[in-house]
């Protein structure tokens, strides 16, 4: 059994307005020093397979199909074995 | 088809909620056949047009459109469309075309951030396809949107084939016509607000011309996107 974390996050080339529209509110708080605020998705899921390549697979082929859109976003996972 | 009347099938998701709009634009307005279609059940009975309808399929989780084009259905309605069947996606309909790979692109959160819900102005692009055979190129239609993600967008390499294939048909323009950017509702590229595929089965667009048939509603203009439809059916046969 393994867990996996998957971040998605928009691609660089497109404006998240989401993020500048938060990035605005820290600056509001006076926090000038943050910049290029990004939103983006965590999901995790326990993925039952038989080895670390097994559930790196299997996650990619999740990330692939459904979990992100290559049009407009990327992602990134990590896997622990539980 | 029979004799004289086009059947509409229009699928229902869960959270579909513009599904009765366009059943009663197909069959009460235009006077043709129409039947809902369970989203679970993968039967097209026999539709000559299918339409994705409006609404929050899925509760638009994970994305607008993404878990919808897994559905059962919808392997019969890629099937259709593939085999030269026509098929119109309207809003969430647009957007689960654009997650299911039969239109290129993909919808994202407006450029406001804020769910936009208003009568705007659209102009045709041309009269080449079956959706707008009826109109003429530069005529302006008033068609309300409803939408929190209809910002198209696509790569540029996408977005100057679809221009150089005279794949948009319709643009979010002003008044007169003009394509500005204050009549730009989300932030589309290009003002775009609906596309067809490059083989013109399949068509997506964010605006909703099932909502605006009757003039009671505020426009009628949507009527005769449906009316080219049913003109291509007629040219098709003769």
């Amino acid at each position: 059994m393994y867990q996996s974390t998957i971040t998605i996050t928009l691609r660089p080339s497109i404006l998240d307005v989401q993020g500048k529209a938060v990035e605005l509110g820290i600056h509001t708080l006076g926090m000038k020093e943050v910049e290029n605020v990004r939103i983006g998705k965590s999901i995790q899921m326990t993925v039952n397979a038989a080895s670390d390549d097994d559930a790196k697979r299997i996650t990619e082929e999740a990330c692939k199909k459904l979990l992100a859109n290559s049009v407009m976003e990327d992602y990134s996972f990590t896997i622990k074995k539980l | 088809m029979s004799a004289s009347k086009l059947k509409f099938g229009i699928v229902v998701f869960p959270g579909s909620n513009c599904d009765h709009d366009a059943y009663h634009a197909a069959k009460h307005v235009m006077n043709q056949d129409a039947e809902f279609l369970w989203h679970k059940e993968p039967d097209l009975k026999h539709s000559d047009v299918i339409i994705l309808p409006g609404g929050f399929s899925y509760g638009d989780y994970l994305r607008t459109g993404a878990i919808a084009r897994f559905s059962p259905i919808m392997n019969e309605v890629i099937t259709f469309a593939n085999n030269g069947g026509i098929v119109v996606g309207i809003c969430n309909g647009f957007q689960i075309l654009c997650e299911s790979g039969l239109l290129p692109g993909v919808l994202l959160r407006n450029r406001s951030l804020l769910f936009s819900s208003k009568h705007v102005n659209i102009r045709v692009e041309h009269s080449e396809s079956r959706f707008t055979n009826d109109l003429t190129a530069g005529d302006i239609l008033s068609t309300p949107i409803a939408h929190g993600e209809g910002n198209y967008f696509a790569e540029q390499e996408t977005i100057n084939a679809i221009e150089e294939n005279g794949q948009v048909l319709f643009r979010y323009c002003d008044e007169f016509g003009e394509v500005t950017d204050g009549s730009n509702p989300n932030g589309s590229i290009n003002n775009i607000a609906g596309i067809m595929n490059k083989n013109g089965n399949v068509m997506g667009m964010m605006p909703h011309p099932e909502r605006a048939c009757e003039t009671q509603l505020g426009s009628a203009d949507g009527k005769r996107i449906f009316e080219s439809l049913i003109k291509s059916f007629i040219l098709q046969t003769n």
